[in-house]
C-alpha cells in the first residue's frame, strides 16, 4: 500500500497547488470535464495494466481507438457505396446501434484474442505484436475512412447510446461512472480472486507458475482479451466524447498515457507488480497534470515535457525511498 | 611465516540478524580448508566479505600480516582472492575465451586483442588440463566445464586465495575427480584454497584442515588425521545424527506408477519403461546428462513427451501439460528449486497454496482465512524454520525452501511425488528431515521417484535403484544389490545386459 499512499501524496499536492494557482480548477465544470475524461483513460489503462502485471505489454490500444471510431461511426451511419467492402455492402442503411456496440467491443476482443494468440502459442514478443497492431490499426483506420475525419452528425437512429455516453448519473458524467464500477470489479478480480493470485503469480515467475499448474498461456492471453474489449469500450467513450473520430489523430500516444499510469501507479514493467488502486491514481495524476498545463497557461507545446518530468521525479523519488528503506537483506550460509 | 590471510572475529551483523558474531580463520599457502556448517551457519557470508562483496560490522583482516580493508570486489581481486560463487557468474552467450577475459580484455587501441587473449586463455585450460577450445560458447559447455572456466578466470587474476562455494553440488562423480585433481595441483602449485562443501565424502578426500561454522561462530576445527565424517557432523549440528538410511517399511505394494516405453527429446531414439509400487521409493540414479531429469519432465509434463504411455493406478496420465499431471495426482519437485520450484519473492504461505488455490476459494475468490489456516498448519507440520508464514521464501536456507516445494504438493495429497536432486545445497540436517518426510509419505502409499546424484543418497534412501545411461535404463537393482560399484559400472553403461 505504501506505493499508492506515496502517489496519493504526490496527487494531492499536485491538486492543491493548481487550485491555489488557479481558481477554475475546483469548479464544478472543470471537475465533471475532468473526471470524464479520468473515466475514458481509466477504463483502458486497467486493461493495460493487467496486461503489465504479467509481465507484457500492449501498444496497439491508441490505434486501435481510431479503427474502432472509424468502424463504429461507420456502422451507425448510413452507408455509402464509395466506402470500402463489406462496410459498402449496407448500401444506404445503417445498423441497429446495440449491434454496431457488439461489433466494435466484439471487435476489440478479437484483435486482443489474436495478440495473445501470437504471443503465447507462437511465441513472439509482446512489444513486436503489439507494436505491429500499432501501425496496422493505424493503417487500416485511415485506409477504411480515406483518411477522412468520420462524425456522427445528429446522431439519427442511435440517440439513446449518444445519450448514454455523454450523460450522467447524478451529476457524474457516465465514464467516471463507469470506471467507479470497474475499478471495483477489477479490484475483487485482481486482488481477491484465485483468477488475480495467478495474473501476479506469472508475472513474477512464469516458469515456477507453470510448474505449480497454472495454465500460464490462458491467463497470459486473458489479458490481452481483457486490454482488447476494455479498450473498444473506451473507444467508444472518445468517439462520442470529440463526436467525431479522425482516424490518423484519435488515440494518438494514448498508449503511453496507460502506461504511465500503469508505471506510475507501481505496476514494474518486469512483471508481478501493481495494483488497481495506483494505476487509477496514476491515471488521475495525468490528467490532473494535463489540466494544469491548461489552466496555469502554460504552454500548451510543453504538454508532454510537463509530463514527463512528473513521472520522471515520482519514479525517481519512489527509488530513492526503497532504496533507503531496504538494507542489504541477509544471505547467509551455503 | 604470515598467514597469506587471518581473518580475526569477523562479525557482520543484518538488521535482525547477526549472520557472523566473531569468527577466525586463517588461509596457509598451499592448503585446502574445507568450511563446514549447516546452511545459515555464516559460510557464505564469511566469503563474501573476503570477496569484498560486503563489509564486516567488527574485526579485522590481515593479507600477508597487513592490516587491510577489503572494501571493494576489484581490491579483493587485486589483492589475489578470488570468489568462485555457488551460481556461476558466466555469460552464456561468450566464448571461454571471452570469459575468462571479461572485463579485463587485453585491447590495442580500443579494439579487443582476440589474438593474445586465445593464446593466454588457451596457456590456463592448458594447465588446468580441460580439453576444449577458447572458441567454443559456454552455452554449449557442461555445468562441470563451466566450472572449469570459472577456475581458470581465476588463475588468470593470478589468485593467491581461492574460494569455492559448493562447487561439486552439480558434478558428476568423474566430474567432481577431475575438479579435486585440479584443487590439488593448485594446491602444490601454493595456492590458498576454502573448499566449502555439504558432501563429507570430498571434503575428507581434499581437506588438510577442517573449520566449522554453527551459528555465525566458530564450533571447531579438525586437523588432517581428526576428519572422519562423524566428527564433522558432530561439529556442524552439535550432536550426533543418524546416518542417511532406513528404507519404506511398506515397500512392495501394487504398482502404481508404470511407464512404458517413453521417449524424450534428449534422447528421442531412447526409450525407458518402469514402474514404481505404491509406497516405495524407486531412486533413478546415473551421471548428469544421463537423461534422467527428462524423464521425469516428460512424466510431470513440462518436457516433451515423443511417445509412450504413462498411468496412474491403471489410469493414463495426459502428457504435454503440468496441469493434467497434477489432476492425475502426479506432482514434481523440481531439480532448480530457486527459479522454477517456488516464487522465492513470494510468502511461504502464498508459496505452498499457489497449485491448490482454487480449494481455498469459493466462486474464485480466496478465502484468506482458510489459505492462512492450512498454510500455517502445513508448515508447521514440516518444520519449515521461517519467523512466520508470510516471510519471504528467499530469505530461507536452502533446506527449508526445498520444505515449502515439498510441503505445496503435500497439499495436494499426491499419488506419486517426484524429486528431482531433492537435497543439493541442502544441509545435513534439513537432509534428515527431508528423508523423514518421504517416509511419511511412503508409508501412507505415496509411491516416490528421486533423481539423485548423490551416491550416499542413492544407497541410503532408495528401496530400488533404476540406473540410466544415454537415455537408457541399463539396470534395475534391488536394495540388496546395490553397491557404489554396480550403479557406477551400469552408469557408465557397462551393465551386463539384464
Amino acid at each position: 500500500m505504501r506505493k499508492e499512499t506515496g502517489l496519493f501524496v504526490l496527487l494531492v499536492v499536485v491538486c492543491a497547488m493548481t487550485a491555489i494557482k488557479s481558481h477554475n480548477f475546483l469548479s464544478i465544470e472543470n471537475l465533471i470535464n475532468e473526471s470524464r475524461l479520468i473515466g475514458m483513460f481509466g477504463i483502458f489503462s486497467i486493461g493495460l495494466g493487467m496486461v503489465i502485471i504479467t509481465g507484457g505489454i500492449d501498444l496497439s490500444v491508441g490505434s486501435m481507438f481510431a479503427l474502432l471510431g472509424v468502424v463504429l461511426t461507420m456502422l451507425l451511419n448510413p452507408a455509402d457505396k464509395t466506402w470500402p467492402w463489406p462496410f459498402a455492402m449496407m448500401n444506404g442503411r445503417f445498423w441497429p446501434w446495440p449491434v454496431a456496440v457488439m461489433v466494435t467491443l466484439g471487435l476489440g476482443s478479437f484483435l486482443g484474442t489474436f495478440h495473445g494468440f501470437l504471443i503465447t502459442r507462437v511465441k513472439l514478443q509482446p512489444f513486436i505484436v503489439t507494436l505491429c497492431g500499432l501501425l496496422f490499426y493505424r493503417g487500416m483506420a485511415r485506409y477504411i475512412a480515406s483518411d477522412d475525419a468520420k462524425g456522427f452528425e445528429d446522431a439519427k437512429g442511435f440517440e439513446a447510446l449518444k445519450e448514454f455516453t455523454k450523460g450522467n448519473l447524478f451529476g457524474v458524467p457516465m465514464p467516471f461512472v463507469m470506471l467507479v464500477v470497474l475499478t471495483i470489479v477489477m479490484w475483487v478480480v485482481l486482488h481477491r480472486s484465485v483468477y488475480g493470485r495467478h495474473l501476479f503469480a506469472v508475472g513474477r515467475n512464469e516458469e515456477a507458475a507453470r510448474y505449480s499448474g497454472i495454465n500460464t498461456k490462458r491467463i497470459v492471453a486473458s489479458t490481452y482479451i481483457l486490454s482488447g474489449f476494455l479498450a473498444a469500450i473506451s473507444g467508444i467513450l472518445f468517439a462520442f466524447d470529440t463526436n467525431s473520430v479522425a482516424p490518423s489523430m484519435t488515440g494518438n500516444f494514448y498508449e503511453l498515457y496507460g502506461i504511465a499510469a500503469a508505471v506510475l501507479g507501481g505496476c514494474s514493467l518486469r512483471g508481478g507488480e501493481g495494483s488497481i488502486l495506483g494505476i487509477i491514481l496514476g491515471t488521475i495524476l495525468l490528467q490532473v497534470l494535463q489540466n494544469l498545463v491548461n489552466l496555469l497557461g502554460i504552454p500548451s507545446s510543453l504538454n508532454f515535457a510537463v509530463m514527463g518530468a512528473v513521472i520522471l521525479s515520482g519514479v525517481l523519488a519512489d527509488q530513492l525511498i526503497t532504496n533507503r528503506g531496504r538494507t542489504v537483506r541477509p544471505k547467509t550460509g551455503g | 611465516m604470515n598467514p597469506l590471510v587471518d581473518v580475526r572475529g569477523a562479525v557482520k551483523r543484518y538488521p535482525g540478524v547477526t549472520a557472523l558474531g566473531g569468527v577466525s580463520v586463517q588461509i596457509h599457502r598451499g592448503e585446502v580448508i574445507a568450511l563446514i556448517g549447516e546452511n545459515g551457519a555464516g559460510k557464505s557470508t564469511l566469503m563474501k566479505i573476503l570477496g569484498g562483496l560486503i563489509r564486516p560490522n567488527d574485526g579485522e583482516i590481515l593479507i600477508d600480516g597487513q592490516l587491510t580493508q577489503i572494501d571493494s570486489v576489484a581490491k579483493a581481486t587485486g589483492l589475489g582472492i578470488a570468489l568462485i560463487h555457488q551460481e556461476l557468474n558466466i555469460l552464456d552467450n561468450l566464448d571461454v575465451a571471452g570469459n575468462i577475459f571479461l572485463g579485463r580484455e587485453p585491447s590495442r587501441f580500443g579494439m579487443i586483442d582476440r589474438v593474445k587473449m586465445r593464446i593466454e586463455a588457451s596457456a590456463l585450460l592448458k594447465q588446468l588440463g580441460l580439453p576444449i577450445s577458447v572458441d567454443i560458447s559456454l552455452d554449449k559447455l557442461s555445468l562441470a566445464q563451466k566450472q572449469m572456466v570459472e577456475i581458470a578466470k581465476a588463475l588468470s587474476q593470478r589468485a593467491r586465495v581461492l574460494i569455492m562455494d559448493e562447487p561439486t553440488s552439480s558434478l558428476t562423480l568423474t566430474e567432481t575427480e577431475q575438479l579435486l585433481k585440479i584443487v590439488r595441483d593448485l594446491r602444490a602449485s601454493g595456492v590458498g584454497i576454502v573448499y566449502i562443501s555439504h558432501r563429507l565424502g570430498e571434503v575428507k578426500d581434499i581437506a588438510d584442515r577442517v573449520v566449522a561454522l554453527r551459528d555465525g561462530k566458530n564450533a571447531g576445527e579438525l586437523s588432517k588425521d581428526e576428519i572422519t565424517h562423524d566428527n564433522m557432523v558432530r561439529l556442524m549440528v552439535g550432536r550426533d545424527l543418524d546416518r542417511v538410511g532406513a528404507t519404506s517399511a511398506s515397500a512392495g505394494g501394487e504398482n502404481r506408477l508404470i511407464v512404458r516405453d517413453l521417449k524424450t527429446s534428449r534422447y528421442p531414439g531412447r526409450s525407458v519403461s518402469f514402474e514404481v509400487k505404491a509406497g516405495e521409493i524407486l531412486c533413478l540414479a546415473g551421471l548428469v546428462g544421463a537423461g534422467r531429469s527428462e524423464v521425469v519432465q516428460a512424466l510431470f509434463g513440462t518436457d516433451g513427451n515423443l511417445g509412450g504411455e504413462i498411468t496412474l493406478d491403471g489410469v493414463p496420465v495426459p502428457s504435454g501439460n503440468p496441469q493434467g499431471a497434477i489432476a492425475a495426482g502426479l506432482c514434481l519437485v523440481p531439480e532448480d528449486r530457486r527459479n522454477v520450484g517456488l516464487i522465492t519473492e513470494w510468502s511461504v504461505k502464498t508459496n505452498l497454496t499457489l497449485p491448490g488455490l482454487q480449494r481455498y476459494a469459493r466462486a474464485g475468490l480466496i478465502d484468506g482465512k482458510s489459505e492462512s489456516a492450512v498454510a500455517a498448519h502445513e508448515s508447521q507440520s514440516l518444520g519449515v524454520r521461517t519467523p512466520s508464514i508470510e516471510s519471504k521464501v528467499a530469505d530461507l536456507s536452502g533446506g527449508n525452501q526445498q520444505k515449502v516445494v515439498v510441503g505445496k504438493w503435500m497439499l495436494q495429497n499426491p499419488k506419486v511425488l517426484i524429486l528431482d536432486e531433492p537435497t543439493r545445497g541442502v544441509d545435513v540436517g534439513a537432509k534428515a528431515e527431508i528423508y523423514e518426510l518421504m517416509r511419511k509419505l511412503t508409508a501412507s502409499g505415496v509411491a516416490i521417484l528421486i533423481v539423485s546424484s548423490d551416491m550416499e543418497e542413492v544407497l541410503g534412501v532408495g528401496d530400488r535403484v533404476a540406473v540410466m545411461h544415454e537415455g537408457s535404463i541399463t539396470g534395475i537393482l534391488d536394495r540388496t544389490e546395490c553397491s557404489e560399484e554396480t550403479i557406477m559400472r551400469l552408469a557408465v553403461g557397462k551393465g551386463q545386459e539384464s
